[in-house]
């Protein structure tokens, strides 16, 4: 394995064997983020179908069943299987670069991170061809779930118990990668906005997924096998269901948020060409937000009936949470205040980004106000303000993330003209869809129905809210085609794409070699790479060692191969109350496959391979030209 | 890495689970592991205190009456022992004395399959005997989810220590092999430590309170 092949062109099928392989941070990072535009796309279009039936009044454009299919698969997938992928992609592209680690802690665990997630996903999905797909709501209340008929609910409990195994899995190596794998001199508090986001946000994941999981297991074995944990004629008490998937569910909005925060700290000093303002106080409050983000879940539920005093604590709580946020967005407004300002696509999407996220903040703290919340539960207020976190949080971040890091994870700049006509579209359509929609909750229009009776002062209201939807619709259809158009530009060949970059990902020419830095730089304090320049450093780094043989880890199947073990024994238990006889041999040969696949990872060593030093000069050459990256 | 490298138990670092890149991983991997791990545990144990005595109307089964304090002694005995016997295993691997830590590794398997022996013997009074099987109630539902999580783990305990075992018996002490062994003994600790509170939540509070 020591011998690297480069430059040359590879078949389809060896390529298609290298990515089906790879346990490459930088090829997963775009594997997570194709899978997450593909999810993105397919939830898009779930909600722009649910806006077109909500258009007019009494409209019969899908039926009240598939409604609730859709609003179900669109919340679902949007926050488990686009969002949280788009982000993965970004920390797995990103994170290494930035600590100036050649891979991640665990690059098989990050490989078989991405395959659980991707045929969790795909299971999910399958749903639609078998049987309908589930349609008790994204948070599933065990009194709505437990007694949907069909597969429906089956579909959603296991597939997304394969795909959240597959995010805990990948949460636990970010934790350890950012713990041990710092360049020398990357102290915690050198460390980059991304990468500090990225561990708190593994953080919380490993914290806030085994609630879920354990709350979907008792939905699988109940509905499934039998058991008695939500049915209350046995005793059970489907309260317990909505405690544990609010303790992941809320914990889960700061999982896809803190990220999000983090490549706007990226993003924001880079084009207003100054240090971030207040660093250590965006880690404080990083941490903070973690923290208070697990105290906060029962704000979700002051209509459950838990009394006056548990609602109040949780309301404080609730607030308390406005603080370390409040601080964020006063950080980046000092940041940009007094720079001098570049105004390109990320940064339009991050001057963008800071109102409307804060609009969303102010009526979150709306319903923190626990009698107020009695008047907007379950009403479209509701969605107004979680489309305005989501959307105007944390779409805004991938998409400004997407033209920030575009020209590093595939040499490739996408269209700066096209970025800002698809800036303007989106955002128009974005507050056109959303802004709207807090009249129409204040007016009493309840969320999650399929229609509405016309007169009641709901019918234009609704109608532009879909002409916003259907402009959403556009601006993502030319960011994808953005993507496309930058296939066909010309390759960069360069460092430092937009010119002011300041930590280390910027210190690396792109096309990035798969061993990353050639060797590992020192980091001499914050914005290591913007020091360097400041001081005049051809060279990009200083580094901390010679040129010398890397140790690079193996590509791998059994990721692969353990995922479809999952996948198969899914099935299995799925059609499990079906009484048919074949159901627990294939549980038995699924788990089988999985069980059988570690046994080999365990009992064949890894210990990686070498390149040596002159592959590794050969490499460069190729790639830079004579005399290598310099 | 490489393998071959011989040491002496002189030559061998004090902390070989932490002498190279990987076992460090590992290391710092195991313990945010259980880190998540104790969530699940907890997620479970809110649940079965929630659900304990529940089921139909008319149920006549409670902990009280159905919980026996003597068996779970035992169990209780059987794992502790086995905890400290991988203790005794690691004091051998930082000795570099390969024999020593396969032999108190052997040890541990042993305990935990009496433990489990146990546990099984138990489940199947319950289920047959008694007829408090999983769909009994809410209560049987829990108690089987949280014993039988515990139970799960202590399989695949046994499953991990059993198969580095047998791959490095002949091989012995590397620091490839150290971090496995290292990181397969706190994972038993671990289960140990859960064991304790199964023990206090479920059996003593069970048969007292």
């Amino acid at each position: 394995m020591s011998s690297v092949a480069i430059g040359n062109k590879k078949g389809f099928g060896a390529t298609l064997w290298d990515y089906l392989t790879t346990v490459d941070h930088k090829k997963l990072g775009n594997m997570y983020f194709f899978a997450g535009l593909l999810f993105f796309a397919i939830a898009g279009f779930e909600a722009l179908l649910m806006r077109i039936q909500l258009m007019v009044p009494n409209n019969d454009f899908v039926s009240a069943g598939l409604f609730n299919e859709l609003l179900t698969m669109h919340g679902t997938t949007m926050l488990f299987l686009a969002a949280t992928p788009l982000l993965f992609g970004f920390m797995n592209a990103v994170v290494p670069l930035q600590i100036g680690a050649r891979d991640v802690a665990f690059p098989f665990l990050n490989s078989l991170g991405f395959w659980l997630f991707f045929l969790g996903a795909v299971f999910l999905h399958l749903s639609f061809f078998m049987g309908g797909a589930p349609d008790a709501g994204w948070t599933s209340y065990a009194s709505l779930s437990l007694y949907s008929p069909g597969h429906g609910i089956d579909f959603y409990v296991l597939g997304l118990q394969i795909s959240g195994a597959g995010t805990l899995i990948s949460g636990i190596n970010f934790i350890v990668t950012i713990i041990t794998m710092r360049a020398p001199g990357m102290t915690f508090m050198r460390m980059p906005l991304f990468t500090w986001t990225s561990l708190l946000s593994s953080a919380l994941i490993l914290f806030a997924f085994p609630p879920l999981t354990v709350g979907l297991f008792f939905m699988l074995v109940d509905r499934m096998f039998g058991a008695n944990f939500f049915d209350h004629t046995m005793g059970g008490n489907t309260i317990i269901w909505e405690h544990l998937f609010w303790i992941f569910g809320h914990p889960e909005v700061y999982i896809l948020v803190l990220p999000a925060f983090g490549l706007f700290s990226e993003i924001i000093p880079v084009f207003a060409r100054k240090r971030l303002f207040g660093y250590s106080s965006m880690v404080f409050a990083t941490i903070l937000i973690g923290f208070l983000g697990f105290m906060v879940w029962a704000h979700h539920m002051f209509t459950t009936g838990l009394g006056p005093t548990a609602n109040a604590i949780f309301a404080v709580a609730t607030m308390a949470i406005g603080v370390p946020t409040g601080m964020k967005v006063f950080n980046w407004i000092l940041t940009i205040w007094g720079g001098s300002v570049k105004v390109t696509v990320p940064m339009i999407y991050a001057l963008g980004f800071i109102p409307s996220f804060v609009a969303g903040g102010v009526t979150g703290v709306m319903q923190a106000t626990a009698p107020l919340d009695y008047q907007l539960h379950d009403s479209y207020f509701i969605v107004a303000h979680f489309h305005y976190v989501i959307v105007g949080g944390i779409v805004t971040a991938i998409f400004g993330a997407t033209h920030f890091y575009w020209p590093i994870m595939f040499n490739r700049a996408l269209n700066e003209k096209l970025g800002f006509v698809v800036f303007w579209i989106f955002f128009i359509g974005f507050h056109l869809t959303f802004f709207i929609q807090h009249f129409l909750g204040l007016m009493g229009m309840p969320r999650r129905v399929f229609t509405y009776q016309a007169d009641q002062g709901w019918d234009l209201f609704n109608f532009i809210s879909s002409i916003g939807a259907i402009m959403m619709g556009i601006g993502v259809l030319l960011l994808v085609i953005n993507m496309l158009l930058s296939i066909k530009s010309k390759p960069l060949n360069t460092r430092d794409y937009w010119k002011d970059g300041r930590s280390l990902e910027w210190a690396i020419q792109t096309p990035v070699p798969f061993y990353n830095f050639k060797q590992t730089p020192l980091v001499r304090g914050y914005d290591p790479y913007w020091i360097e320049k400041q001081e005049g450093n051809k060279e990009g780094m200083t580094y901390a060692e010679p040129l010398g043989d890397i140790h690079m880890p193996n590509g791998s199947i059994l990721p692969l191969i353990m995922s479809i073990g999952m996948f198969i024994a899914a099935f299995g238990a799925l059609h499990h109350p079906d009484d048919v006889s074949w159901s627990v041999p294939v549980i038995i040969i699924g788990l089988g496959i999985t069980v059988a696949c570690m046994l080999t990872r365990s009992f064949k060593d890894d210990l990686g391979f070498h390149v040596h030093k002159e592959e590794v000069i050969a490499m460069e050459e190729s790639l830079y030209g004579k005399g290598g990256n310099k | 890495m490489d393998l071959n490298t011989k040491f002496t138990p002189q030559s061998w670092p004090d902390h070989a689970e932490q002498a190279t890149m990987e076992g460090k991983n590992k290391f710092v991997g195991i313990w945010i592991f259980i880190c998540s791990d104790i969530v699940l545990f907890a997620s479970v144990f809110a649940t079965y205190l929630s659900l304990k005595d529940k089921g139909p109307a008319g149920m006549d089964i409670t902990a009280a009456e159905l919980l026996g304090l003597p068996l779970a002694f035992v169990m209780t005995m059987l794992l502790l022992t086995s905890s400290l016997t991988s203790v005794y295993a690691m004091y051998h691997m930082k000795n570099y004395n390969a024999k020593g830590v396969i032999i108190w590794m052997a040890i541990t398997v042993l305990l935990g399959l009496g433990f489990l022996g146990l546990e099984i013997s138990e489940f199947y009074e319950y289920t047959v005997h008694e007829g408090f099987g999983f769909t009994h109630s809410a209560f049987s539902s829990s108690f089987y989810v949280l014993v039988g999580t515990h139970g799960l783990h202590v399989v695949i305990g046994l499953v991990w220590i059993t198969g580095l075992i047998i791959r490095n018996i002949k091989r012995g002490l590397n620091l490839y092999t150290a971090p496995k062994f290292f990181a397969a003994s706190i994972y038993w600790h671990f289960i140990d430590v859960v064991w304790v509170f199964i023990f206090t939540v479920v059996y003593l509070m069970g048969v007292l309170g």
